[in-house]
């Protein structure tokens, strides 16, 4: 956004610090405008004033223009599946963090038969990857046109349409196109692509069904002049593809390319090219190969526009190993670098345990907590979990800098009251904790097993150990 | 010199991962030491290994294998220390901003022609640059290299050739062992030939996968494995000399009271050579290790754990306490793997570089990244996944050499400099991207065939 200082802000607030918006001051209301945690419409009184006062309504109108995200927001879709792109405001995540994470839509092609594009869309619909208390999924689907048949691309496009997620269209022809459009322009998919042949034909469609719309070029030149020709023609939903080279200079082409143009955009206020990014990592299946080296030179592609600016991309690959790092990597490059990765302490009950089963205890650092929970849950261990509040650190490091000590250990046993849960007095430690075992014993007069190094070899660790031999 | 790699000839690297062939593949143990049936073994080798049993089982259940020597025994330290930055905001909750309606359009008028814009790319310069490091002496310049490597340099961002020149490719080193360490069977399997051999496999690691140079991790120095003096440790440094021709990283054991003595032997032996010492840190006799380095005119490698101030300040110890010339010291801030802290290592690397080029003389120099550590995520080794409603994982042989790619692709994205990397098909696919990104491969290929193609 433009401005950087909250006091730029304060001034167009009531200023009354009414304390409505959830902050107690209008400044703190100010500074997390800042942080992008709020957005204007937040400000109650603000709203209200702005109905009723037109110089209000100006004075609100300018606060959401100089705070809007540099880069333009997109959504893909409608309802709960609708996927948002762009709206990034930084180069670099460490300036403030990235938004939107890049939204990763898999093909299917309507010269498949029926069967086969089922397959590939429950395939898409279905993944799921445990990350750190949550499941990585996967955000659309792009149809493709390789019929070059409006009637059978429009049938497919509405099969797909079926499976509820945002879908992105593919196909160079206006009138396939248009067809697909009427059957499903209600869902508000993205169009692909707007080119310097098809242009007129794209914008027009564009207005008529008001959807976002894709435009393509690799001359930079004439990419900003169709930006700039859709938006002055109505069109706000803009999508610019640069055309992913897969390989040699033709990629280097495309990662200067894509950089030129956020950077430009950021940098240079550019607001000509201030949208959202498309990148197509799918162009490395048109390549001579094997299939498992096209699989791993998308993946590549994928992985260097994910760091780099790609906002949506459009993929093949439906093997587990190819879309796993695809996704991590993603969750990773885009996770807030501002927000504290710690879990609740206390205790947690897994899988309704009874007073006859273990006790264990991990950290609140949270991504040792939803491994250990995780592995736990699904291993279909029931058990009691004490979580200890080591300031979000792994269980080594605390161990080592004195966040997990006997003595903290003592006090989660006593206000948790697992003595009173459990009828007995075992309690399994992370291998990484060995240390400590003989302290907690003093400390609590509990016996204490050494666990796995990692929880998940619980399962087999228990098979052995538990319940403990020597009573 | 970055060898040159053509497409095709990773491609067929890789060709051998394909599905279908593995199906024959018998799929082990999470970790395996493999005493061949029938195959002569040393009844000492056998006692050594049961001698070793708890610490292996220590090492096998928290992961898989001894990635990276000089990093083993630290590594979940260092990843949890990274993960446990504190942050001083705490973020409330993120509004979901609302939908925009979209513009009423009247009537549909559309334009007769495109309306002529100009792109004009906003330009960057830093006023700063990257310090360049040689690694590796030739006969004239005292040493016995045939091969010496340059990196550094930079100008401007990782291969933002379009902003400054790109003066060094980053370059690739392969891991090799004084002792079996216990590997990924999909690494594994590459070295087998060579596990009880370090020249054989350093030669192997040059002349078959095409490493820049060699990483000689002197891990069994390691008190708690065969506690090897270093004197004797020293041999294998000059032996590993002997077998390549290219720079040597030397590592030690990862073992703070031993690393400086072992470090300071290897580099008495390597005298002349321009090794790199692996590693100097804030928690030993950096101090020993650093003079060692000058002494013998070797560069030093100065370790911290994803911390940029820390960096400064070992580096500044090294400059200015131990007087380490500014083209001698190369950085590694730590690699956490992809899923496992790798946000965190990457920022901290980018951070450090911008501050390099905006200017901050503790930080501007070439990065180090011990890429090998991506092997340590569960996905890239483990049978599949223990979660029951994860999707199926897919076969881990194809996971793991992903893994390390992707993992060292985000970082030379950040800057690095020196890759140290173990899976011959990951080192060929890192070495095929960077090399397309410095534009140093001329080939092109349709961009407009996925639109329409089956399949
Ligand atoms: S609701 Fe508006 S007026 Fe009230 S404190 Fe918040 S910002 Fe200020």
């Amino acid at each position: 956004m433009k401005v950087k200082s909250p006091l730029e802000i304060y001034r167009y607030l009531p200023q009354t610090n009414c304390g409505e918006c959830g902050y107690d001051t209008c400044m703190s209301f100010a500074a997390q405008i800042i942080e992008r945690t709020v957005k204007p419409t937040d400000c109650p009184p603000l709203v209200k004033e702005a109905e009723k006062n037109p110089k209000v309504k100006k004075k609100l109108e300018e606060l959401i223009e100089i705070t809007s995200p540099e880069v333009k927001e997109v959504i893909i879709g409608k309802g709960d599946n609708a996927v948002k792109i762009g709206g990034e405001d930084v180069l670099h995540r460490h300036e403030l963090t990235f938004f939107n994470p890049t939204a990763l839509f898999y093909d299917v092609w309507d010269t498949l038969d029926d069967k086969e594009i089922d397959e590939r869309c429950s395939k898409v619909v279905e993944y799921r990857k445990f990350y750190v208390g949550e499941f990585l999924t996967l955000d659309g689907i792009a149809v493709r046109c390789t019929s070059n048949d409006p009637k059978r691309f429009r049938e497919v496009v509405k099969r797909v349409a079926g499976y509820g997620k945002p879908m992105i269209l593919v196909s160079l022809n206006p009138e396939c196109m248009r067809a697909a459009l009427e059957e499903v322009a209600e869902e508000r998919p993205l169009i692909y692509a707007a080119t310097e042949d098809n242009w007129k034909e794209f914008l027009e469609l564009a207005l008529e069904f008001k959807v976002p719309v894709v435009v393509r070029s690799k001359d930079l030149n004439k990419l900003k002049s169709l930006a700039v020709t859709f938006k002055e023609a109505g069109v706000e939903d803009i999508v610019l593809d640069p055309v992913t080279e897969p390989i040699g200079e033709g990629l280097r082409g495309t990662f200067e390319r894509v950089i030129q143009l956020r950077r430009t955009a950021i940098l240079g206020e550019d607001k000509d090219v201030a949208y959202p990014i498309m990148v197509t990592p799918i162009a490395a299946w048109a390549l001579e190969a094997d299939d498992v080296s096209k699989a791993y030179w998308e993946t590549v592609i994928a992985s260097l526009f994910i760091v780099k600016y790609g906002d949506v991309m459009i993929l093949h690959c439906l093997e587990p190993y190819a879309i796993m790092p695809i996704v991590t990597l993603r969750y990773n490059i885009y996770t807030d670098p501002r927000t504290p990765v710690q879990v609740e302490p206390g205790l947690r009950e897994i899988n309704n345990p009874s007073p006859d089963d273990p006790v264990f205890i991990t950290t609140n650092f949270a991504l040792t907590y939803y491994t250990v929970e995780s592995d736990l849950t699904s291993g279909n261990i029931k058990g009691w979990l004490l979580v200890l509040d080591t300031e979000g650190l792994g269980v080594e490091v605390s161990v080592a800098g004195g966040q997990f000590t006997a003595a903290k250990v003592k006090d989660l046993i006593k206000e948790t009251k697992i003595e009173e849960k459990v009828n007995h007095r075992y309690l399994i430690i992370p291998g990484l904790a060995a240390r400590l075992q003989g302290a907690i014993e003093d400390e609590t007069g509990w016996k204490v097993l050494v666990g796995p190094m990692d929880s998940g070899r619980i399962k087999g660790w228990l098979e052995q150990n538990w319940p403990p031999k020597e009573k | 010199m970055a060898e040159k790699f053509t497409l095709e000839e990773f491609f067929n690297l890789l060709k051998k991962y394909n599905v279908e062939e593995l199906e024959g593949v018998r799929i082990e143990g999470d970790l395996e030491i493999e005493i061949e049936p029938g195959a002569a073994v040393d009844p000492n080798t056998i006692n050594a290994l049961l001698a070793l049993t708890q610490y292996v089982n220590l090492i096998q259940e928290f992961g898989n294998f001894l990635y990276h020597a000089n990093m083993a025994l630290t590594y979940l330290q260092r990843l949890s220390q990274a993960f446990g930055i504190q942050l001083p905001v705490a973020a409330p909750q993120v509004q979901v901003p609302e939908v925009k309606p979209t513009v009423e359009v009247p009537k549909i008028k559309l334009p007769e022609k495109l309306k002529e814009a100009k792109f004009e790319p906003y330009k960057v310069e830093y006023p700063g640059k990257i310090e360049e490091v040689t690694l590796g002496a030739t006969r004239s310049e005292g040493g016995t290299r045939e091969i010496t490597i340059t990196v550094g340099g930079e100008r401007s961002l990782a291969f933002y050739t379009f902003d400054a020149e790109m003066p060094h490719m980053p370059v690739i080193a392969i891991d090799v062992f004084d002792r079996r360490p216990m590997l990924a069977k999909a690494v594994r399997e590459h070295y087998e030939d060579v596990l009880d051999d370090p020249a054989e496999w350093a030669r192997k690691a040059v002349r078959e996968f095409g490493a820049d140079l060699v990483t000689l991790h002197l891990i069994s120095t390691d008190p708690l494995l065969e506690d090897r003096p270093a004197s004797e440790a020293a041999k294998t440094v000059e032996e590993v000399l002997q077998a390549v021709k290219v720079p040597l990283i030397i590592g030690g054991s990862g073992n703070k009271e031993k690393d400086p003595e072992v470090l300071e032997k290897a580099a008495e032996v390597a005298e002349g050579e321009r090794v790199m010492l692996a590693s100097a840190t804030l928690d030993m006799d950096w101090e020993r290790i650093g003079n060692a380095a000058k002494k013998y005119g070797h560069v030093v490698l100065s370790w911290t754990q994803m911390d940029i101030n820390n960096q400064k300040t070992l580096n500044r110890y090294l400059l200015k306490r131990v007087g380490i010339p500014r083209d001698s010291l190369i950085m590694d801030p730590t690699t956490a793997a992809l899923g496992y802290g790798l946000d965190y290592a990457f920022t901290n690397m980018e951070r450090i570089r911008i501050s390099g080029l905006r200017g901050d003389q503790d930080l501007n120099f070439p990065i180090s990244s011990g890429t090998t550590n991506a092997w340590g995520a569960r996905e890239a080794w483990m049978k599949d996944s223990p979660i029951e409603e994860d999707t199926p994982w897919g076969p881990r042989e194809l996971r793991g050499p992903i893994w390390e790619i992707v993992t060292g692709l985000t970082l030379a994205l950040a800057g690095v400099d020196i890759f140290m990397m173990m899976h011959p098909g990951a080192v060929a696919v890192l070495k095929e991207i960077m090399n397309t990104l410095a534009g140093k491969i001329a080939e092109k290929a349709d961009e407009n065939a996925w639109i329409s193609m089956e399949g």
